[in-house]
């Protein structure tokens, strides 16, 4: 089985799935000849042509729009956002249509459309190149909002991604397209969505993570493991719909629980698995449950970044907050 | 070196019925006797449906509601040309388009009165339901129209906006892109001359909003928007060139809004009852009839005939909407996501759950 990269794996999954179903296409900034600006969609246009690999015009409201209306025809357009900072622009597209129109056809029309998203910190990016923005997203009902967290999961998930039905943001983090290796199967396989998966189980205390803040999740785990406390180490995957159930089965295990995020505090998914936790497990709890995330600042450009993201080191002094309350 | 010019454009205009019901006989488009009639009828049915949906508001039968009076030829003229395996885009003030299209007359008065259902347009009929937010059905369109282009369906994309659509990103960014794809699409702008309140010169400096085409790389023009030939006549040769791959065209329906913007504006806090006298004077609807009455196709028979009809379909079809049941509640919920979310689930069964005790209360 190859190794690859969460960029490699996505290549895979897009080729894979325009090879099985030709109303698959990708539509976006630099998407043909340069390959994405991140080499995501490398060799496609050379496999399956321009009419299936569309560079656009600089015009992200447009690249959402055209897909929508792609999807509503019966094509299954995957339209790229170059960066999270520029997706606002489609903004008015994904929440206006792609979400409501479903419910406002009452189910005559639907759009499934996939809006891939390079988003997050930690690349030592240019301004407006490192948001983690994804609650816009998961506020907006009427979208899926999916996450992967490695190279398999990536591939999996954006397969689920494409043949769902509804449209899904898939926000894939910078900061892990090529920082990791692992096996992925060269069949196409599925990872489901609206399912989040425990890392790893543990007893002492939940660690909630996605995307790119599994990694420090996972250090901070090990460290702490080494002092005595198993975590259990729950990666959403999907955030919209998000999967309370094994959140809460967890938290009734360990008792305790750490939400690690890149996004701003207030209003970030985190503020909503307390919401529900506390709805549903309040009793179970030992300590509050504690949040690791970004500040409500501006994002900060790559000399102040690291101050910014939470690191292993953070997530270990919640960890500990949560444990000695 | 001498400067050059390297690039020039002009902007036609075109007329083919005058205010008196003159024709340009050698501009007309040829439809027969029982076509004109039809448009004729059409325009009648609109503006009756119009009277009455301003009617009902006013007795709290429906909710804000936006008039299309004056603005019959525009709509019916364009719609008019379309075939039934084009798609139609309205923005939401275009119900004379969706009547000649077939939508059921009953389904705008529902989404009028807040019923969504209203937006659920049956099988069969290629029309996206009414588009609120201004321009946004743009980009959309041109996605249809592309992606018919990519199955090979010589089908073409018509999408309605008006004058205040013009000034946003997603009219630059929707037409750019059509232009550079030549997508089958054909842009029809009702330049009713005014958004909300602001007066077309504050959208634009242009002398023209067909000149804007130009810059997208495909062909704009001017017609009189009041004038149901000129207006078909352009429209159905730009489907004609779309169907058969001559990309894109824009077409600016010149015409006046003479009614307030919706039930829930007055116009009179703007704009001179001048200007509307004068614009009265250019009514679509007159015009056809003059030219009808002068071909001896128009008698006062007729004309009781068809504005009696008119009003029974539009008393049917408020009828209809009335005996309506209520929409399902807990339609809220079932089509969200095709397959409801776990989370979305419990939200439903707690409203289930409260709103029964309240009924039960009740």
């Amino acid at each position: 089985m190859a190794k690859l990269t969460v960029v490699e794996a996505i290549n895979l999954a897009l080729k894979q799935e325009m090879e099985k179903d030709h109303r698959v296409l990708i539509l976006g900034e630099d998407v043909g000849k340069n390959g994405g600006v991140f080499r995501v969609t490398q060799g496609l246009l050379d496999i399956f042509g321009e009419a299936r690999v569309m560079d656009t015009p600089l015009s992200e409201s447009a690249i959402a729009g055209v897909a929508i209306g792609m999807a509503i025809y019966g094509l299954r357009p995957i339209a790229e956002i170059q960066f999270e900072g520029f997706v606002y622009a489609a903004m008015e597209q994904i929440a206006n249509h792609a979400g409501r129109i479903r419910t406002r056809s009452r189910g005559r029309y639907h759009c499934p459309l996939v809006v891939r998203l390079p988003y997050g910190g930690g690349i030592r990016a240019p301004e407006h190149h490192s948001d983690s923005n994804e609650t816009y997203f998961v506020h907006t009902p009427g979208i899926k909002v999916v996450v992967p967290s490695t190279p398999y999961e990536a591939k999996g998930l954006l397969i689920s991604a494409i043949r769902d039905p509804d449209p899904v943001i898939f926000m894939e983090p910078k900061k892990i397209y090529r920082s990791l290796r692992e096996e992925v199967p060269e069949d196409e396989y599925i990872v489901p969505l609206g399912e989040a998966r425990i890392v790893q189980e543990g007893t002492g205390i939940t660690l909630i993570t996605w995307g790119a803040m599994l990694q420090p999740t996972l250090q901070a785990a090990a460290l702490m493991e080494k002092n005595g406390t198993k975590a259990e180490i729950i990666d959403l995957r999907t955030l919209s719909p998000l999967d309370s159930e094994t959140i809460i089965a967890s938290v009734k295990k360990t008792h305790r629980a750490v939400v690690v995020h890149e996004a701003p505090a207030t209003c970030g998914v985190g503020a909503e698995i307390v919401a529900r936790i506390n709805e549903k497990a309040l009793v179970y709890l030992e300590a509050p449950v504690q949040r690791v995330t970004g500040f409500d600042t501006i994002m900060p450009l790559p000399k102040l970044e690291k101050y910014y993201l939470p690191d292993a080191g953070r997530v270990i002094e919640a960890a500990n907050r949560t444990v000695n309350f | 070196m001498p400067k050059q010019v390297i690039e020039t454009f002009s902007v036609e205009w075109l007329q083919i019925l005058d205010e008196d019901g003159n024709c340009d006989e050698e501009l007309r488009p040829s439809l027969d006797n029982e076509q004109v009639k039809k448009l004729y009828e059409s325009m009648v049915l609109a503006r009756t449906f119009d009277d009455k949906a301003f009617k009902l508001q006013r007795e709290g039968r429906l909710g804000t509601y936006a008039s299309i009076l004056g603005q019959e030829a525009a709509q019916v003229g364009s719609a008019y040309a379309l075939r039934p395996t084009d798609w139609m885009f309205p923005a939401f003030r275009e119900p004379g388009a969706s009547f000649v299209r077939g939508l059921p007359m009953r389904m705008i008065f529902q989404y009028w009165a807040g019923d969504e259902r209203g937006s659920q347009i049956p099988e069969g009929l290629n029309d996206f339901p009414i588009t609120i937010p201004v321009a946004t059905q743009i980009p959309i369109a041109v996605g249809v129209a592309l992606a018919a282009k990519a199955k090979g369906d010589a089908i073409a994309v018509m999408a309605y906006m008006g004058d205040g659509a013009t000034s946003k990103g997603d009219f630059h960014e929707g037409l750019n892109f059509a232009g550079v794809f030549a997508a089958p699409v054909v842009f029809v702008c009702q330049n009713n001359q005014w958004a909300i309140s602001v007066p077309l010169k504050r959208q634009t400096a242009s002398r023209t909003l067909a000149q804007k085409a130009f810059a997208y790389g495909f062909p704009g023009v001017q017609v009189d928007g009041n004038d149901v030939f000129a207006v078909y006549r352009a429209t159905s040769e730009a489907l004609m060139r779309a169907r058969e791959g001559g990309g894109p065209t824009f077409i600016e329906c010149l015409t006046y809004r003479l009614g307030d913007h919706t039930t829930a504006d007055d116009a009179s806090r703007y704009r001179s009852p001048e200007q509307v006298e004068q614009w009265k004077k250019k009514d679509p609807i007159e015009r056809l009839r003059k030219y009808l009455e002068k071909g001896g196709l128009w008698n006062k028979a007729y004309d009781q005939a068809v504005s009696s009809q008119a009003k029974e379909k539009v008393e049917s079809a408020v009828h209809e909407e009335e005996s309506l049941p209520p929409p399902d509640p807990l339609d809220m919920f079932r089509f969200t996501y095709q397959d409801l979310p776990a989370d979305l689930r419990e939200q439903m069964e707690g409203f289930v759950n409260t709103n029964g005790r309240r009924d039960q209360r009740e």
